[in-house]
C-alpha cells in the first residue's frame, strides 16, 4: 500500500513519519510514534479520549488523518507538563481526586487547557458544556469541574 | 474470627486525602492501559462476528483468509478446548461460537495478521454459511410457551414444570404470612415495571496482548478486574497449566463489573499459539456494545400493602430477568435485595431467569439490585402519595436496623440505614422549595458487599520504606487506600509505602475486583500482613535487646520495650530495624493469605430534584444528594467519587441509556452517539454526605462503598419525574419519547 511521508511538530519536537492515506492521526500517534497518552475510546469522535491540539484547535485525533499533520503543530498530553513540573490542571486533578480509572483524563486535560487558554474564567455551566464532548464514566464529573476551576483560579493568579 | 472492637480508634492517616500513587502517571499519559503496550514481532488480531440474532453455523471456510499475504493465523470455535462444565462451556462458546450464534455480535472466528488492515481484509474472506433461526430479544416474549428456544436443556430443577425452555432459573425468598399481611393493609398498590438493559460503558474497550512460546508458556497482558480469573478460564480454554500462564493486569480504564469476564483473551492466546508470535487484540466500541457487558433486562411486578399510618404490612415481588443468551443467576441478587431496606413481617420475592438473543450479561455495579429496588421504591413512593404521607418518614418508620430479620434471611448486625435516612431528613435539600413543574424523588438502596480470597505481601525495605504487592486491579484509587491502611497500621508515613498490583505469578489467588470487596478485603489482608511484619520486627528488636519477644510492643512506628521486666531501651523505628535486618536474621516481610469474611452490608439514600420539559419530554436533574454509610471512609475523596460516579451512572440508566433492538434482533445503537451516557452538561454537582457506622467485621470499620450508589438513582429519578409530571412512570429509561407518551396518556 502506498504510504505518505509527513513532517510535523509534536510537543515542540520535529517529527517525521510515514502513514497510510486513510490512517487516523490517533493511530499514528499511538502505533507509530509511541505516544499512547491519547486513548481510543470509540474511534468515531464521540468520547473525546483522544483529544489533542492541532494548530491550536481542539480535535479528536481519531477524526483527523495522519496525513493532515503535514506542516502542523500538534500538542498531546505528553507535552503538557514542563519536564517534572506538572501543569496546574494536572496538579489540580491529582489534588481533587478528579480521576478514578484515568482513561479519560488525558483527553479531558487537553480539552480543559484549550478552554482556559481562551476563557480563563469560565462559569461551571460554560465548563460543563465545553467538556460535554469528553465522556467520563467514573466520576460523575463533579470533581473534574472542581479541579478545573481550582486550576483556573491558580492560573489567573499566576 | 475477624478483628473487632478496635474500630473506634482515633486514626492518624486513615481518613485523610493524600495524592494517589498512580496520579502522575495518569495525568501525564504515562500510565499503560490494555491497548498501550507492544511486543517485538507483534501481530494484530480482529474478530469476525455474527450479523444474525440467532442462527445455525452450517459451515465456516477460512481457507481464503488464511491464504491472504500477511495473515499468520485464523481460529474458530474448534480451536478452544471443549469444556465439560456447563458454565465454563458457556464462556467458551461465548468467546468463539460453536454450532450456533446466539446474538448479533457473537464471535465466530478471528484472524491475526501483520497489520490491522490485513486482519480486517482477511475477515471479509472468511465464508460463514448460516441458517437463520427465529429469535427473541424481549424477555416477556421469550417466556411464552411458543417462543424460539435459545438453548435446550438448561433449566435448573428449581424451575417449575410447564414453562418455556428459555426459563433456566427460579428462586424464592421471604418469610411470614403474606395473606394475613395484605389483609391488614389500608391500601395495597400493585404495579408492573420494565427496565431495559444498559451497558457499563467503561471508556476503555477490552484489549489484550498475548504471547505464547513453543514450550507451553504464555504471558498475557490485559485490562481486567481479575487477572487470576482470567488465568483460570484461559488455562482451561487453552488446555494449559495455570502455572505456565502468567497474566498481568494493565491499568484498567473502567470496568464496573464488565471486566470480570473474558472475551478476547483466550482468542488472542489461541492466535498467538497458532502463529508463534505475540498477538494484540483490541475491541472496537461497536464490538464492546454488541458483544460484552450489558446488564440484565427486567420485567417486574411489585405489590405492597400499607396502613394509613405508613407501616408496611406485606411486600411481594415477581422478578423476571434476562441475562441474555446464557443462563444467569443474577435474579437471585434482585430477589434478595428488593425489600432489604425494610423490617417486614411478611415478604416474598420470586425470580425467574429467561434466555434471550442478547449478549451474555456481565455484572454491572450491584448487579441485579438496582432494578428490583427501583420497582419496590417506586411502589413505596406511590403509596406515600396516595396516603398523603412523607416518603422519608415512612421509610424511617419501616427501616431495617440491627436485629431486623432481613427479607433475604440473615439478621442484620450494625447497619447504617436509619442514620442515613436521618441525615437525609436533616439536610437542607429535603426542605428546599420546589418550583412549578419540578419534582423531588427519594429512594433507599442496598448492597451486600463481599470479601473473598485475598493475598497480600508486604516487604520491609532496608531504607525504611515498604513495598506492598496485592492482586486486585485498582479501578478507582484502591492503591491509595491500601497504602493508607498499611501506613496506619505500621505507623510510618503514607509516602514511604508503594503498593503495586502483582501478576498471577507474584501472589496466590485473589478473587476479582468486585463486590465492593477491595478496600474491605485487601485492606484487611494488608492490615494483617502489616501485623505479621510488626511481629517479626518486634522479634528482631527483642533479639537486639536480648529480651523476650513478648516484652516488645509496637507503638507509633517503633518497637518499644514493654512490661515490667523488659528493661530500658530507646525505641527502634521501622527504619532502624530494617537497616540492620541483614544482621538480625535476613529480610523482613509480612504476609496474609486468607478468605475475608465479615463484609458489612451498606445502605444509601438519594434525593433528586428534576424539572421536566412537557413540550420535549426532556428531564433535567436540578439537584442531587447522596447519603451513604461507608463504615469508615479510608480515603474520603475516593469514597465521594464512588458515590458521585455511581449516582450518575444511575441517572443515565433512569433517563437515557438502553439497548435498542430492531425487529431483526440486531442492536441498533452500538455507539456512544446513540447509546447516550451522561455528559458533563447534563448534570448538576452531586452532593455527598458520608456516614460512618463501623462494620464490626473490619478492624477499622470499613464497608464496601462502590456498588450501593448505583442502586437508589433509578427510583429517586423516577419518583421525582412521576411527581413532577403527575403521572406514575413504570419503565426505564424515561427517555423523552416515553415521557411524552406518558403525558399524552394522562
Amino acid at each position: 500500500m502506498k504510504t505518505i511521508q509527513v513532517a510535523t511538530t509534536i510537543n515542540g519536537d520535529a517529527v517525521e513519519f510515514v502513514c497510510a492515506p486513510e490512517e487516523p492521526l490517533l493511530d499514528v500517534l499511538r502505533n507509530r510514534l509511541g505516544l499512547t497518552g491519547a486513548k481510543e475510546g470509540c474511534g468515531t469522535g464521540d468520547c473525546g479520549a483522544c483529544s489533542v491540539m492541532l494548530n491550536g484547535r481542539l480535535v479528536c485525533a481519531c477524526l483527523v488523518l495522519g496525513a493532515e499533520a503535514e506542516g502542523a503543530t500538534i500538542a498531546t498530553i505528553e507535552g503538557m507538563a514542563a519536564g517534572e513540573v506538572l501543569h496546574p490542571l494536572q496538579q489540580a486533578f491529582i489534588d481533587h481526586a478528579a480521576l478514578q480509572c484515568g482513561i479519560c483524563t488525558p483527553g479531558i486535560l487537553v480539552a480543559a487547557k484549550a478552554l482556559l487558554e481562551k476563557h480563563p474564567d469560565p462559569s461551571d455551566t460554560e465548563l460543563r458544556y465545553w467538556l460535554a464532548g469528553n465522556l467520563c464514566r467514573c466520576t460523575g464529573y463533579d470533581k473534574i469541574v472542581a479541579a478545573v476551576q481550582d486550576a483556573a483560579a491558580k492560573m489567573r493568579a499566576a | 474470627m475477624m478483628d473487632t472492637g478496635t474500630h473506634k480508634r482515633v486514626f492518624k492517616q486513615v481518613g485523610t486525602r493524600p495524592a494517589r500513587p498512580d496520579g502522575i502517571d495518569k495525568v501525564t499519559g504515562r500510565a499503560l492501559y490494555g491497548a498501550d503496550v507492544t511486543a517485538p514481532g507483534m501481530l494484530i488480531a480482529a474478530v469476525l462476528r455474527s450479523p444474525h440474532a440467532h442462527a445455525q453455523i452450517v459451515s465456516i471456510d477460512t481457507s481464503a483468509a488464511a491464504a491472504l499475504p500477511g495473515v499468520k493465523a485464523v481460529v474458530t470455535g474448534a480451536d478452544l478446548v471443549p469444556q465439560i462444565d456447563a458454565m465454563m462451556r458457556d464462556v467458551q462458546e461465548n468467546c468463539l461460537a460453536v454450532d450456533k450464534v446466539l446474538y448479533d455480535g457473537h464471535a465466530v472466528a478471528a484472524v491475526a495478521a501483520t497489520t490491522a488492515a490485513v486482519a480486517k481484509a482477511a475477515l471479509k474472506l472468511i465464508k460463514v454459511t448460516y441458517r437463520q433461526l427465529p429469535h427473541a430479544t424481549d424477555l416477556d416474549l421469550a417466556m411464552l410457551p411458543d417462543a424460539p428456544v435459545i438453548l435446550v436443556g438448561r433449566a435448573l430443577e428449581s424451575v417449575p414444570a410447564g414453562m418455556s425452555a428459555n426459563v433456566t432459573h427460579h428462586c424464592e425468598f421471604g418469610h411470614g404470612d403474606l395473606a394475613a399481611g395484605f389483609s391488614k393493609a389500608d391500601l395495597v398498590v400493585e404495579r408492573s415495571f420494565r427496565t431495559e438493559a444498559t451497558h457499563q460503558g467503561y471508556i476503555e474497550p477490552h484489549a489484550c496482548l498475548a504471547s505464547t512460546t513453543s514450550d507451553g508458556k504464555a504471558d498475557l497482558w490485559c485490562c481486567t478486574q481479575g487477572q487470576y480469573n482470567v488465568r483460570t478460564i484461559c488455562a482451561a480454554l487453552l488446555g494449559m497449566e495455570a502455572s505456565q500462564l502468567r497474566v498481568t493486569a494493565s491499568e484498567i480504564g473502567g470496568g464496573f463489573g464488565g471486566k470480570t469476564v473474558v472475551f478476547i483473551e483466550p482468542v488472542a492466546l489461541a492466535l498467538s499459539r497458532k502463529s508463534g508470535r505475540p498477538v494484540k487484540l483490541v475491541m472496537t466500541r461497536d464490538e464492546v456494545f454488541k458483544a460484552t457487558g450489558p446488564t440484565i433486562s427486567t420485567s417486574i411486578d411489585v405489590r405492597i400493602g400499607m396502613t394509613k399510618a405508613g407501616r408496611i404490612t406485606a411486600g411481594h415481588a415477581k422478578l423476571r430477568y434476562s441475562g441474555g443468551a446464557y443462563p444467569s443467576a443474577m435474579v437471585d441478587m434482585g430477589a434478595q435485595s428488593a425489600f432489604a431496606a425494610y423490617d417486614l413481617a411478611a415478604v416474598q420475592t420470586l425470580g425467574w431467569n429467561v434466555l434471550t438473543n442478547r449478549p451474555k450479561e456481565a455484572a454491572y455495579r450491584a448487579p441485579g439490585a438496582p432494578q428490583a429496588i427501583y420497582a419496590v421504591e417506586s411502589v413505596m413512593d406511590e403509596l406515600c402519595q396516595k396516603l398523603d404521607l412523607d416518603p422519608l418518614e415512612v421509610r424511617l418508620m419501616n427501616a431495617a436496623k440491627k436485629g431486623t430479620r432481613s427479607s433475604y434471611g440473615p439478621t442484620f448486625d450494625d447497619i447504617g440505614l436509619m442514620a442515613t435516612l436521618q441525615a437525609a431528613k436533616a439536610h437542607p435539600h429535603y426542605r428546599a422549595p420546589l418550583g412549578a413543574g419540578q419534582g423531588r424523588g427519594l429512594s433507599a438502596g442496598f448492597w451486600f458487599n463481599f470479601g473473598g480470597n485475598t493475598c497480600v505481601s508486604l516487604n520491609v525495605n532496608t531504607d525504611g520504606t515498604v513495598g506492598i504487592i496485592e492482586g486486585n486491579p485498582d479501578i478507582g484509587g484502591s492503591r491509595a487506600s491500601i497504602s493508607l491502611m498499611a501506613a496506619e497500621e505500621l505507623g510510618i508515613p503514607y509516602d514511604k509505602i508503594r503498593t503495586i498490583i502483582g501478576d498471577t505469578s507474584s501472589l496466590g489467588h485473589n478473587d476479582i475486583t468486585d463486590g465492593s470487596r477491595v478496600t474491605f478485603a485487601v485492606g484487611l489482608a494488608t492490615i494483617r500482613a502489616a501485623q505479621d511484619a510488626i511481629k517479626k520486627m518486634c522479634g528482631r528488636a527483642a533479639r537486639i535487646w536480648g529480651i523476650d519477644e513478648e516484652a516488645v510492643a509496637w507503638v507509633d512506628g517503633a518497637a518499644q520495650p514493654s512490661g515490667p521486666n523488659a528493661g530500658k531501651f530507646p525505641p527502634m523505628s521501622l527504619a532502624e530495624i530494617a537497616a540492620v535486618s541483614f544482621q538480625t536474621g535476613g529480610p523482613i516481610a509480612g504476609h496474609c493469605e486468607f478468605h475475608a469474611d465479615g463484609a458489612g452490608v451498606s445502605f444509601g439514600v438519594h434525593l433528586c430534584d428534576v424539572e421536566v420539559d412537557r413540550e420535549t419530554g426532556a428531564t433535567r436533574v436540578l439537584r442531587y444528594t447522596v447519603f451513604q454509610d461507608a463504615g469508615k471512609a479510608v480515603h474520603p475523596a475516593y469514597v465521594e467519587g464512588q458515590m458521585q460516579g455511581g449516582a450518575v451512572q444511575g441517572i443515565g440508566w433512569a433517563l437515557n441509556e438502553e439497548y435498542i433492538y430492531g425487529k431483526d434482533g440486531r442492536l441498533q445503537n452500538a455507539g456512544f452517539l446513540d447509546y447516550r451516557i451522561p455528559v458533563a452538561s447534563d448534570l448538576p454537582n452531586i452532593e455527598t454526605v458520608i456516614l460512618e457506622i463501623p462494620n464490626p467485621g473490619h478492624p477499622y470499620g470499613v464497608r464496601g462503598v462502590g456498588e450501593t450508589p448505583i442502586v437508589p438513582p433509578l427510583a429517586a429519578v423516577s419518583n421525582a419525574v412521576s411527581r413532577a409530571i403527575g403521572t406514575r412512570m413504570s419503565i426505564l429509561p424515561m427517555s423523552p419519547p416515553r415521557i411524552l407518551e406518558a403525558l399524552s396518556g394522562s
